[in-house]
């Protein structure tokens, strides 16, 4: 942006042609975009890994990579949603294990069809999502104490319930249930592609980074969020529901940690009542490193996708290497900061132009 | 907005309950009838004692559950009033001893996976005049710290007997998953392992344990990366099955096999895909612990007789499994 002052010299007609409609220049309208430093993270990681691990380069381990990146995208492209909208859920990691936990009780304790438990936990991850973000509209309180305390509740709700139904800390095996079958199918199947097993969530994934890219930068919603995560306030004054929105949004987690713990009941047919806890981190991680500002209004789907890529590449990459095992969280972290940092100051370029 | 919204939710509500009714399934599901748990006795007369039980275990872990299962039995048995406690960090687990000192009980069970942090607590409560026994963890120093026994295996002992047996299949290059970085247990199986194994080598990977999907993902890749891998060695039944499932994703022709195990594992050495698994008896560590204190109180024995009782390492492969499955299926093996 130019200067006030160097504006003011040059004669009206010239002046009239505001600057703040001015068309840019392609170069400086990519660099703007909250995607772009992640993305050129995500290409430098891709180089090394690709210079250092020789199995990396290779198309089977692409496919392990993408879908390790495919079951934290998942859940980090609506983190990210939310996350714009001015909020974050710390029970995000946990909601998984409950999906998984209620979907496989359920149809197991009452001898149901699978989908009838897969279609009560939908029910139950949209509950939670609810819950979360009507208590926050309703108190006014911050998301990280709501979701906090959510993140506690239904941490013991995993380990009690399951205790008291099953006997045992994990949920019975559903395998040899009707509906498994068709329910692998949607949820944790793998596609054969010229010799390379695809896993589903790729697909999956792929679909929901597109459906919320669209709803973000082409709908009345995607507006909604920007806007309430920006000034919830002014956002409230000029129409917008802000309550409406910051309730879906939740829910959109919801569905998401739903939809990541179908995947994980069906495709290891019992669950651990104590997993998930910590996931909620990297995901909020993954749409950080993405471009995404902790205080909101800004950031982007493909962001996520980027930022959930660069730690699939990271965590996998590091084996692939066959680097020291013990220093595999240091590597973890150097990468994200290192990741974060080029993110920052190509922001910062940007805006300077 | 509102009817429609109430008209969505009706249809949902209807959707959801004709579901539950035509949609049973014809297999799988809870069982009809469920057999008691556990070895059944008659409950002793000796007059009502309190035990703690006071282990490092995280919550919603299956191992730590059948402990349980067995220090329950033999409360119900001896008539005790069970207290178990469990906390990964050391420094909670010495407040819930020294709680249980505090609250003047008969008798204390701990495990001494944190032996140093532990050994003042275990002093402090002979002083008080309650007898503790260790279990589990501290085979190395539970004398030390001054327990009156030890019930469980030596872990470095296990991962050799793992080894040797890994020997014996002809292991060439063996991956040792542990699923929680810095736990010493479980790096000295993994040491054990390696120091047992001769004419092959071993490779620690660690995989992040609370996570599955990274699980199978992360030993995918390494096999994908080193196709050399010729046997999975995991420290824990969840992980095992998981285990399973990379071999098949990475086309690798690797063997598994495991520590530990639950009722889910029994299955899979049925059908021949995990080899065996390495069992210390987690239900019998418990019912000792308890039961030895019982016996101490009321009769002045000491199960051991001032030696570990070992409870493992004992091998569950396609010979022994059938006789044992039962059992796991009532969450006691």
């Amino acid at each position: 942006m130019s200067t006030s002052v160097s504006t003011s010299k040059v004669p009206p007609a010239v002046r009239a042609k505001d600057d703040r409609v001015a068309t840019r220049s392609l170069l400086s309208r990519l660099l703007s975009r909250p995607e772009i430093g992640s993305l050129i993270g995500a290409v430098a990681v891709f180089v090394l890994f690709c210079v250092v691990a020789p199995t990396f380069r290779t198309a089977p381990s692409l496919a392990t990579v993408a879908y390790s990146a495919s079951t934290i995208g998942i859940m980090a492209v609506a983190v990210a949603l939310l996350m714009i909208g001015g909020e974050f859920d710390l029970s995000a990691g946990v909601v998984v294990t409950t999906t998984a936990l209620a979907a496989s009780t359920f149809a197991y304790q009452l001898g149901l069809n699978l989908w009838v438990g897969v279609l009560a936990a939908l029910v139950l991850a949209l509950g939670i999502g609810a819950f979360n973000g009507w208590l926050l509209m309703r108190t006014g309180l911050p998301s990280f104490l709501i979701t906090l305390g959510t993140f506690f509740m239904l941490q013991g709700l995993n380990l009690g319930v399951t205790k008291l139904l099953t006997g045992g800390v994990s949920s019975d095996s559903v395998a040899d249930m009707d509906g498994f079958a068709s329910a692998q199918a949607v949820f944790a199947s793998t596609i054969d592609v010229g010799g390379i097993g695809i896993k589903i969530t790729v697909l999956w994934w792929i679909l929901f980074v597109a459906i919320a890219t669209w709803t973000l930068l082409r709908t009345r919603v995607g507006n909604w969020i920007f806007a309430v995560g920006g000034d919830d306030k002014a956002a409230r004054a000029v129409g917008v529901p802000v309550r409406r929105t910051k309730i879906g949004l939740f829910m959109t987690v919801g569905f998401a940690g739903w939809f990541v713990g179908m995947h994980q009941l069906f495709s290891f047919d019992s669950i651990q009542s104590g997993g998930g806890v910590g996931q909620e981190f990297i995901y909020i991680i993954a749409a950080v490193v993405g471009g995404c500002l902790l205080t909101g209004g800004y950031g982007s789907a493909v962001g996520s996708a980027i930022g959930a890529l660069i730690f699939g590449m990271t965590s996998l990459g590091i084996v692939y290497a066959g680097w020291d095992a013990n220093w595999f969280k240091l590597f973890l972290g150097v990468m994200l900061l290192l990741a974060t940092i080029v993110n920052l100051v190509v922001k910062n370029q940007a805006a300077k132009r | 907005m509102r009817i429609r919204s109430r008209r969505t939710t009706v249809a949902a509500l209807v959707a959801v309950a004709a579901l539950t009714v035509g949609g049973c399934s014809s297999s799988g599901g809870k069982a009809e009838d469920t057999a008691d748990g556990g070895a059944a006795a008659g409950v002793a007369d000796t007059p009502r004692m309190k035990i703690a039980m006071v282990t490092h275990a995280a919550p919603g872990d299956t191992f730590w559950d059948i402990v349980r299962s067995g220090a329950e039995a033999a409360a119900a048995k001896d008539n005790v009033d069970l207290n178990f406690q469990g906390a990964p960090e050391a420094a909670d687990q010495v407040n819930l001893v020294q709680s249980a000192i505090d609250s003047k009980v008969d008798g204390i069970a701990v495990t001494l996976a944190k032996a140093d942090a532990l050994a003042p607590s275990v002093q402090a409560a002979t002083a008080a005049g309650i007898p503790v026994v260790a279990f589990n963890g501290g085979f190395e120093e539970w004398k030390t710290a001054g327990a009156m026994g030890y019930f469980g295996q030596d872990e470095e002992l296990a991962g050799v007997a793992a080894g040797e047996r890994l020997s014996s299949e002809g292991a060439k290059k063996t991956l040792c998953v542990i699923q929680e970085q810095g736990h010493v247990g479980l790096e000295a199986r993994c040491a054990g392992v390696a120091q047992g194994l001769s004419g092959g080598t071993t490779e620690n990977l660690y995989v992040t344990g609370t996570d599955m999907p990274s699980v199978q993902q992360t030993i995918t890749s390494k096999l994908q990366q080193d196709p050399a891998v010729d046997h999975v060695v995991t420290l824990g039944a969840p992980f095992a099955l998981t285990a399973v499932k990379a071999v098949a994703d990475a086309g690798s022709s690797a063997e598994v096999a495991t520590f530990d195990t639950n009722k889910e594992l029994m299955g899979s050495i049925q059908s021949g895909d995990v080899k065996w698994a390495i069992d210390q008896q987690p239900y019998l560590q418990g019912y000792l612990a308890v039961d030895s204190l019982w016996l101490y109180k009321t009769n002045g024995n000491t199960i051991g007789g001032g030696q570990a009782t070992l409870t493992g390492p004992a091998f569950i492969d396609s010979t022994n499994v059938d006789r044992v499955a039962d059992f796991a299926a009532n969450g006691t093996r």
